[in-house]
């Protein structure tokens, strides 16, 4: 049966996601609403304003309901603020911010400055031949990586995809750069 | 630059990092989609737009209605006044240069905006020339009221394209008439028989055959599509996202309205709920006063006529 995978579509890079998943051949929901979420088997938390989600996840009452689903081990992939929201601390962030805290991790929110430093470059990743092409758009960097998470990818000294549990998180954006194979190892391990 | 150490040996061999690119520039576009950009004025306003959920915020002097009713030339902020913005909230910030006016943009550029929108609200310091976007780091939103306005400025550059409206009147027809007109070109394109149809819509646009030619293979720009220019309520909000909007900026309706905080936090969710008319119905309860509005038939000046 093709897994059904929840895109949280409540701002930001979402629509691109969805498109390679279902590309990938996943079964792919926009959510919204904690309606929605019960419905899919796994989610990816896109890139865009992380306070901003923050928020929304509180208004259309998706934290409660989104923090148990992880607990319980579904399976994530986080991208930039998915990323941020996923992490256990944040520095830079507003004081307001909520974090999910599923993945040992500490970020820095906008760590390489404003849109006239973000980049796309080259990648290794474990378990990948050839390097991966990341884009990174006012990225948060990973400053501190918890004994409970594995790091799959660095650029530079920076860790920039980690893997916890059914978590994955990548600072940068693999939705961007016209590369499936995140998205298809996300899928597989499902 | 300060990204990656030049000492770092494991960077350089996975090859140098490139900023300033196309998709790092239209990246960032892609990363504030279903999200709301508020005019500010102040850093008040700003930490005001960040409270309530805004994605970024746009330093200006005056929102556009408040530059209607003090007439005069109205031109790029106070570097003083962005860098206060700046330092006040987390989000992205854009600033506005006057179109054709690439000093202004070159010092925006140098201040460290997030965005430049070389914007019809301002007045324009050449009638016939546009930017050249391509030469900054920078990413460019610009106005469109057609398709053939948007295609010539993703031609020169631009990252993003925001329907233009008619700014600081509070009245969404001129945002709707434009919207409809750039779909609903996209979709005949889209529905061309054939080559020869589209060297017609090119001729017709006045604008790149490529780029008509990418609009017939994937039905969109190649850029996101934000709407500007008369959104004063959430129900504003949720029209245009409806019609492929795929983001807002709200000037004027917001601070000009009786409650900013509460306006700006319910149209920030109903850019997020946009299709849900049960949830619209909730956030748009007990708001205050929308801010007054304008008749376009009465206006001295139509923004939306700026830009070649």
């Amino acid at each position: 049966m093709k897994p059904r995978v929840g895109v949280l579509a409540l701002q930001g890079g979402f629509a691109a996601h969805a498109a390679i998943l279902q590309n990938l051949g996943a079964r792919v929901d926009e959510i919204r609403t904690a309606e929605q979420l019960a419905s899919v088997d796994a989610l990816v938390m896109p890139g865009g304003e992380s306070t901003t989600m923050s928020m929304l996840l509180e208004r259309s009452e998706l934290l409660e309901p989104l923090s148990e689903r992880l607990n319980a081990g579904m399976g994530v992939l986080g991208t930039c603020a998915g990323m941020i929201l996923l992490a256990v601390e944040v520095v830079d962030g507003r004081a307001d911010q909520h974090s999910l805290g599923l993945v040992d991790i500490t970020v820095r929110r906008n760590a390489y400055g404003t849109q006239i430093e973000s980049f796309e470059a080259d990648i290794g990743v474990d378990g990948f031949e050839t390097p991966f092409h990341a884009v990174f758009i006012r990225a948060p960097a990973v400053e501190r990586v918890g004994p409970t998470v594995e790091v799959l990818a660095r650029h530079g000294s920076r860790p920039v995809l980690c893997r916890s549990g059914r978590a994955m998180v990548a600072a940068f954006h693999p939705e961007l750069s016209g590369d499936e194979r995140l998205h298809a190892r996300f899928l597989a391990d499902l | 630059m300060s990204a990656t150490p030049s000492s770092d040996v494991a960077a350089a061999a996975q090859g140098s990092p490139a900023t300033g690119t196309t998709l790092v520039k239209r990246g960032l576009a892609e990363m504030l989609k279903g999200g709301v950009i508020m005019d500010v004025v102040t850093p008040e306003h700003a930490r005001i737009a960040e409270d309530a959920g805004a994605v970024s915020v746009m330093a200006l002097e005056r929102v556009p209605s408040d530059i209607r009713a003090h007439g005069g030339v109205s031109r790029m902020s106070d570097p003083e006044m962005i860098l206060k913005v700046q330092a006040a909230v987390s989000i992205p910030v854009m600033a506005k240069a006057r179109i054709g006016h690439f000093s202004e943009a070159q010092i925006l550029q140098a201040l460290g905006v997030d965005y430049v929108d070389e914007s019809e609200v301002l007045t324009p310091a050449d009638e016939v020339h546009h930017i050249d976007k391509w030469a900054f780091t920078v990413p460019f939103v610009c106005g469109a009221t057609n398709l053939g306005e948007a295609l010539r400025r993703i031609s020169e550059g631009a990252c993003m394209i925001r329907s233009k409206g008619e700014a600081g009147t509070g009245n969404i027809v001129e945002a709707v008439r434009h919207l409809r007109s750039i779909v609903g070109d996209m979709r005949r394109i889209a529905a061309a028989g054939d080559e020869a149809e589209l060297f017609e819509w090119a001729k017709q646009l006045r604008a790149p055959l490529p780029l008509v030619q990418e609009i017939a293979n994937t039905g969109w720009l190649p850029v996101p599509l934000f709407c500007a220019g008369g959104i004063a309520t959430p129900a504003d909000a949720s029209m245009v996202m409806q019609l492929g909007a795929e983001a807002a900026f709200v000037g004027s309706g917001i601070f000009k309205s009786s409650d900013p905080p509460k306006m700006a936090a319910a149209i920030v969710e109903a850019v997020t709920h946009y299709r849900d008319p049960e949830i619209l119905a909730k956030i748009s309860s007990g708001l205050g006063e929308a801010m007054a509005g304008l008749e376009t038939a009465t206006l001295a000046v139509k923004m939306a006529e700026r830009g070649w």
